[in-house]
C-alpha cells in the first residue's frame, strides 16, 4: 500500500453493525501533492469517504492510511470545507480563521504569545483568495462566494498537508463557482497540498483534478479511475476544448452506468 | 409625521387610545364601578392607596426577581447538562415535561407546608414556573450545532468541551436571552399566584384584600402595577438580549 491517502478494501456502515453498508470494498489511493476528485451518483458514500479519510468514522473492515499512519483518531493534518461555509456569525471573518488555531496543537498553546503572527498569517491567506482587508467584516456581511473563500481559508490556516473538500461549490452560482475553481487551482499550485475533492460536478472534477475516481451507487466503491492529462496551469478556456469535453463525456458514461 | 417618529410614539398613542375607549365604554353603557371601574377611578385608587401599592409592588418584585435569578442559574446549568449528552437529555426530558405540565398553583400548598407563607413560596413558585423555558432554549441552541462544523472541529482534535466553549455556548446565547423575556413574565405569574393563596404581602395579597372589601378600583390598580412591573422587566431583558447577541438580529425583517 502506498500513497499519501490510501483506503484498502474499506467497508463501513452507519448505526448498528450489520446495517446496509455505505461503502463496501472501497480501494483508492491518492499521491502526495496530487489533486484527486471523487465523483459518483448521489448517495454513493462520497461523504462517508471524507469522514473515513479524516478519522471521523472508522470502517468495520479494511484499512485507512494517511501520511503513512493508520487512521485511528481524527487526522489533524487535514483541513475540511463543506458546501455550507459554516462560519460562526458572532466572530469576524478573521476570528473565524483563527478558530482552528485555538484548537489544534501546537498553535493552541502558543495562541497568546504568537497572536500577532497568526493574525498576519490569516490576513495573508485572506489576501491570497482575494479577500484582502475584509477580515474585520462579519461573515453575514460577505456574499456567498466570499464566505466560501473564507471557509477555504479556515481549512488552510493550520497549514494542513491534506485538504478535503465536500462539494464546496455546490451552493454557488455558475460564475462564482468558476471563479473559485481558479482560487482552488492556484492554492494547490502554490502550496503543493494534497487535495481530495468530492463533487457531483463533472466539469469541476475534470478541470481541477489530476485523477478522477468514479464511485458506484450505494454501497459505494471505486469502479473507474481516470487520469486527466490536461497540461497545467489550466485556464478556464480549457473547459471548452474537445479534449476536455471528451473526458467529461466519458465520465458521464460511467456515472450513467453506475446509476443503473 | 415621519415614520420613525410614528413608530416611537405608537406605543403611547395605542395605550392612550385603549384607556380612552375603556373610559367611553364605561360611561356610555353606564357600567357600575363595582363591575368595571373606568381608568379615571383606577387612577384615583392608585393615588389614594399609593403607599400600600408601592410597598406591595416592591415585595412582589423582590420575590419575582430572586425566583427569576435562581431560575436563570438553574436553567442555564440544566440546559447545558441536557445539551451536553444525549442520554441525560433522554432521561431528563420526560421528567421536565411532566413537571412543567403540573399547574404551579397546585404546588403552592406543598411549598407552604414546607416553608410557611410569605416570601419563600412566592419566590419558589416564580422559580418553578420560569426555569423551564430557559432550559429548553439553552438545550435547543446546543442541539442545533451544524454537524459539518462539528466535523471540522472534531477533525482538528477538538474535545467536546472545546466544541461547547467555542461553538455551543455562544450559539445558544440568543436562545437563552430570548427565553429570559418569556421567563420573567412567567415569574410574575408564579409570584402573584402564590401571594394570592399564601401571603400577607405582595400585590397578589393586596388584590385579594381589595376584593374581600369590595374596593374594585384597587383590584384594577393592582393589575396596573403588575403590568407596569412586567413591562419594565421585559424591556430590560430585551435590551440585555440586544446588547449581548446583536449578531443574531441582523435581519432587516423585524425592522421592516
Amino acid at each position: 500500500m502506498s500513497g499519501f491517502v490510501s483506503l484498502h478494501e474499506v467497508s463501513h456502515a452507519y448505526g448498528v453493525a450489520g446495517g446496509p453498508p455505505a461503502v463496501e470494498s472501497l480501494t483508492l489511493s491518492v499521491n502526495r501533492g496530487e489533486f484527486a476528485a471523487v465523483v459518483g451518483p448521489s448517495g454513493c458514500g462520497k461523504s462517508t469517504l471524507m469522514k473515513l479519510a479524516t478519522g471521523l468514522q472508522f470502517p468495520y473492515h479494511g484499512t485507512v492510511m494517511v501520511a503513512g499512519q493508520h487512521v485511528t483518531k481524527p487526522v489533524k493534518i487535514a483541513g475540511m470545507a463543506f458546501q455550507a461555509p459554516t462560519l460562526l456569525p458572532w466572530r469576524t471573518t478573521l476570528e473565524n480563521l483563527l478558530l482552528p488555531l485555538e484548537i489544534v496543537e501546537p498553535y493552541r498553546s502558543q495562541m497568546r504569545r504568537k497572536k500577532a503572527e497568526y493574525v498576519a498569517r490569516a490576513e495573508a491567506l485572506l489576501a491570497s483568495v482575494g479577500l484582502g482587508g475584509q477580515g474585520d467584516k462579519f461573515p453575514w456581511q460577505l456574499s456567498g462566494g466570499m464566505q466560501m473563500r473564507a471557509s477555504l481559508c479556515r481549512a488552510l490556516i493550520h497549514e494542513p498537508q491534506l485538504l478535503m473538500l465536500d462539494e464546496p461549490f455546490g451552493a454557488l452560482d455558475a460564475f462564482t463557482r468558476e471563479e473559485l475553481w481558479g482560487v482552488i487551482r492556484d492554492l494547490h499550485a502554490a502550496s503543493g497540498i494534497t487535495v481530495v475533492l468530492v463533487t457531483h460536478d463533472l466539469r469541476e472534477a475534470v478541470f481541477l483534478a489530476d485523477r478522477v475516481f468514479v464511485m458506484s451507487a450505494r454501497p459505494g466503491r471505486v469502479i473507474e479511475e481516470r487520469v486527466v492529462g490536461l497540461p497545467r496551469p489550466r485556464d478556464l478556456e480549457v473547459t471548452f476544448t474537445s479534449e476536455f469535453q471528451d473526458i467529461v463525456h466519458e465520465l458521464r458514461g460511467y456515472i450513467v452506468r453506475a446509476r443503473q | 409625521m415621519s415614520d420613525a417618529l410614528a413608530v416611537r410614539l405608537a406605543p403611547w398613542l395605542y395605550t392612550l387610545a385603549l384607556l380612552v375607549i375603556w373610559e367611553i365604554v364605561v360611561v356610555v353603557f353606564q357600567i357600575p364601578e363595582f363591575f368595571l371601574p373606568p381608568p379615571t377611578s383606577v387612577a384615583r385608587a392608585i393615588y389614594e392607596y399609593w403607599p400600600a401599592i408601592y410597598r406591595n409592588s416592591l415585595v412582589t418584585l423582590w420575590s419575582t426577581l430572586v425566583g427569576f435569578l435562581l431560575a436563570v442559574a438553574f436553567g442555564l446549568a440544566l440546559g447545558l447538562l441536557v445539551g451536553w449528552s444525549r442520554s441525560i437529555y433522554a432521561g431528563l426530558y420526560p421528567l421536565m415535561i411532566g413537571f412543567n405540565a403540573i399547574p404551579k398553583v397546585a404546588v403552592v400548598p406543598i411549598l407552604v407546608l414546607w416553608f410557611g407563607i410569605g416570601f419563600m413560596p412566592a419566590m419558589l413558585t416564580a422559580f418553578l414556573i420560569s426555569f423551564f423555558p430557559i432550559v429548553v432554549n439553552v438545550a435547543t441552541g446546543l442541539a442545533t450545532i451544524e454537524p459539518e462544523l462539528e466535523d471540522v472541529l472534531k477533525a482538528l482534535g477538538a474535545s467536546k468541551l472545546d466544541i461547547m466553549r467555542k461553538v455551543g455556548i455562544p450559539r445558544s446565547l440568543p436562545y437563552f436571552f430570548g427565553s429570559l423575556k418569556v421567563a420573567i413574565t412567567l415569574a410574575f405569574v408564579g409570584t402573584v399566584v402564590s401571594e394570592s393563596v399564601a401571603s400577607n404581602n405582595g400585590i397578589g395579597n393586596l388584590m385579594l384584600q381589595a376584593q374581600a372589601q369590595f374596593v374594585v378600583p384597587l383590584i384594577f390598580a393592582g393589575l396596573v402595577a403588575l403590568a407596569v412591573e412586567g413591562i419594565v422587566m421585559y424591556w430590560l431583558m430585551a435590551v440585555l438580549e440586544r446588547r449581548m447577541t446583536g449578531w443574531a438580529h441582523r435581519s432587516g425583517f423585524a425592522q421592516a
